[in-house]
């Protein structure tokens, strides 16, 4: 158990691809941090820098208060997760999940007694004699996990261990993982592109674009105030609505390019003429009456029934072509078709601005 | 299960296996049959008549010493032929895997000794070590070693072991490079991380997982040190000196085709085929099942 800190680290390939751009980090003893974005951002090389597989081209990476830029993966004493488990396939489960602690000289009795623990832990003792290949995909993953937490390192490493398994068993297996995580008490930085695993494990999240780290905060508070227009379209699913709009006359208010005028509150407000982008996700906006209290008007050109909710995909009637696809979150016992013109009142409060130009929150 | 694919000629499939086929009768069973009817027969000196004499030309080259030295010659030459040949691919192959830059230069400049034929490699050999004339033989003798192959025994047979060897390290490097390829990097990085140094990571990940090359190779080394090697012996030490080098193919062919007594050759040849077969029979049968297929 320990902390993990990263200061302004930085990840260059072959001199000219820059995989990670400078990223600052502090997770502590025993927290969760998820390192979530879209492929090819940088996560995977993140995460094998802080496990010593990758060279770090400059910055540093402490584990326990101690820079461990140059020493080895074995030395930093770290348990990783691969994504397609990496167990060795000439070996039992036994030996797969003792590997680790026979190099490291630890005596006979106390791998068997570690190796049973954990297997017991993780209901793989009927399998301890198998070879991986005789086994499913859940219990390689658990075999992989079993060899992560034997070894009783100071942080796991996840690089997406669940995205080899069907929707169900990836829930599941979810839930094993954070429970294990806390009882064990572990550091532990779990790389993943799905953000249901994302907003569930993180205790810290990393939201990641390009190799910069676009926010870092607790999975609530980025949903609640996205730093970025990117962190607003990522985090959510169906993703965020963005709006383009423009400070109204002595900043009291924003006029949408879709027509109409709207007061949000508890928001601090662009000045007069700035151009920004509203965001509004698609669980508030609401159906309205008529139309004289909408904010806007949806033109509805598909409809998602999902049971507890609809979505409805449109385009605002009056919009122009920058306020592209919207998509309103209505109840499920709404009727809608589609080409049906619904009023949508936007909950004020709820309204997220950011700059047309940076990109960032106003 | 798989649907089969089904020829709707009766005749085409036996058309298309016929030309298979023909080159194996005509280049394998036909000689293989003659080679059987031969070693039962005994032909007179000017090969003008034979007479059948059952087992007489078996029981006379098992009981002949020659062919017990020549037994003892080909053991000792086709496992240090082998294993040389498998161990260095095996080093070169580690080595050329680890290499980033100019890894197909590498790659290439070590696989071209195998288009060398068996003959003229022998000869290169041959001349580098040759006591009169050759650049190595004269730098042994310079570093006080007593270099002469041929008059030594033992140098003559390490020298043809080396160059049957060296002649077949392409082969092998280029299956153990193919082989190192197929191992997942992710299975090296996850024993790095469970501790296991370079050395303990090759003999307990890499070197079990690339076993079915190994065992591939095994086998085909083994048959390449019994019978492709003559061309290396021929032209290095012409069996000699004594009958130091002589292994059992080249006996057959001494036997046959310099000195004519066909029966014997024959027979040599027959128990040269029976212990080929059983060779690779037990290797199947034992040496397989420890074999480790992903
Ligand atoms: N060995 C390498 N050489 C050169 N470029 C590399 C190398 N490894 C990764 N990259 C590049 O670095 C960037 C980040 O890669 P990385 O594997 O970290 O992405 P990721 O966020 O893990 O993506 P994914 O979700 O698809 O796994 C990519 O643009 C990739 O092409
Ligand atoms: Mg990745």
């Amino acid at each position: 158990m320990a902390t993990v800190e990263l200061k302004d680290v930085r990840k260059t390939y072959g001199g000219t691809v820059e995989a990670v751009k400078g990223i600052s980090l502090s997770i502590p003893d025993g927290a969760m941090c998820v390192l979530v974005g879209p492929s090819g951002c940088g996560k995977s090389t993140l995460l094998r820098m802080i496990a010593g597989l990758e060279a770090i081209t400059s910055g540093t990476v402490s584990i326990d208060g101690k820079v461990v830029n140059t020493l080895g993966p074995a030395e930093r004493d770290i348990a990783m997760v691969f994504q397609n488990y990496a167990l060795y396939p000439h070996m039992k489960v036994y030996d797969n999940m003792a590997y680790g602690l026979r190099n490291r000289g630890t005596p006979k009795d106390e791998i068997d007694r570690r190796v049973r623990g954990a297997a017991a832990t993780l209901g793989l003792t009927e399998f301890l004699e198998r070879k991986p290949r005789e086994l499913s995909g859940g219990q390689r993953q658990r075999v992989a996990m079993g060899r992560a937490i034997v070894r009783n390192p100071k942080a796991f490493l996840f690089d997406e261990p669940l995205s080899n398994l069907d929707a169900k068993l990836r829930g599941q297996m979810r839930v094993e993982i954070k429970n294990l995580q806390r009882s064990l008490g572990v550091t532990s930085v779990y790389v993943t592109h799905d953000q249901v695993e994302a907003m569930t494990l993180a205790d810290t999240l990393v939201v990641m674009n390009q190799g910069v780290a676009e926010q870092i905060d607790t999975p609530m508070a980025i949903y609640a105030r996205p730093a970025t227009i990117f962190v607003a379209g990522f985090i959510g699913s169906p993703a965020m609505n963005l709006l383009a709009a423009e400070g109204g006359d002595n900043g009291k208010g924003l006029k949408l390019a879709s027509g109409g005028f709207l007061k949000p509150r508890d928001i601090v407000l662009p000045e007069s003429g700035r151009s920004v982008l509203l965001g509004v996700r698609p669980e508030h906006l609401t159906l309205v009456g008529d139309r004289k209290n909408a904010d806007i008007e949806l033109k509805v050109t598909a409809v998602e029934t999902l049971g507890a909710d609809t979505l409805a995909h449109g385009h605002s009637v009056s919009g122009d072509a920058r306020s592209g696809e919207l998509i309103a979150r209505l109840p499920g016992n709404v009727g809608v078709d589609v080409d049906d013109l619904l009023p949508l009142a936007i909950n004020a409060g709820s309204a997220h601005i950011f700059d047309a130009g940076t990109g960032r929150r106003v | 299960m798989s649907p089969r694919v089904t020829f709707p000629n009766k005749l085409l499939p036996y058309l298309l296996l016929a030309p298979q086929l023909a080159i194996t009768i005509v280049f394998f069973y036909w000689p293989a049959s003659q080679a059987l009817r031969q070693s039962l027969l005994r032909e007179d000196p000017f090969g003008l008549q034979s007479t059948f004499v059952g087992l007489a030309n078996f029981r006379r080259v098992l009981n002949d010493p020659n062919y017990i030295n020549a037994v003892q010659v080909t053991v000792i030459f086709s496992i240090a032929t082998a294993f040389l040949a498998m161990a260095l691919a095996l080093l070169l192959a580690v080595m050329a895997d680890k290499i980033i830059r100019g890894r197909g230069i590498y790659r290439t400049l070590l696989i071209w000794p195998y288009a060398v034929a068996p003959a003229i490699a022998g000869m290169l050999w041959l001349f580098m070590f040759n006591p009169a004339m050759g650049t190595f033989a004269y730098m042994l003798r310079s570093a006080g070693f007593g270099w002469d192959p041929l008059l030594n025994g033992p140098q003559a047979m390490t020298l043809v072991i080396a160059a049957a060897a060296w002649k077949q390290i392409s082969y092998n490097f280029l299956f153990f490079v193919a082989g190192l390829q197929a191992i997942p990097k992710t299975l090296i990085e996850a024993a790095a991380i469970d501790g296991a140094g370079e050395n303990k990571r090759f003999w307990t990940i890499v070197f079990p997982l690339l076993a079915p090359t190994t065992f591939f190779l095994l086998v085909i080394n083994t048959t390449y040190a019994f019978f492709d090697t003559f061309g290396i012996i021929h032209a290095v030490t012409g069996g000699g000196p004594g009958k130091a080098t002589e292994t059992l193919v080249y006996k057959v062919y001494n036997d046959g085709f310099v000195n004519l007594i066909l029966g014997d050759s024959a027979a040599q040849s027959v128990i040269l085929m029976i212990i080929v077969i059983a060779l690779t029979a037990i290797q199947f049968r034992y040496v397989e099942k420890k074999v480790h297929y992903g």
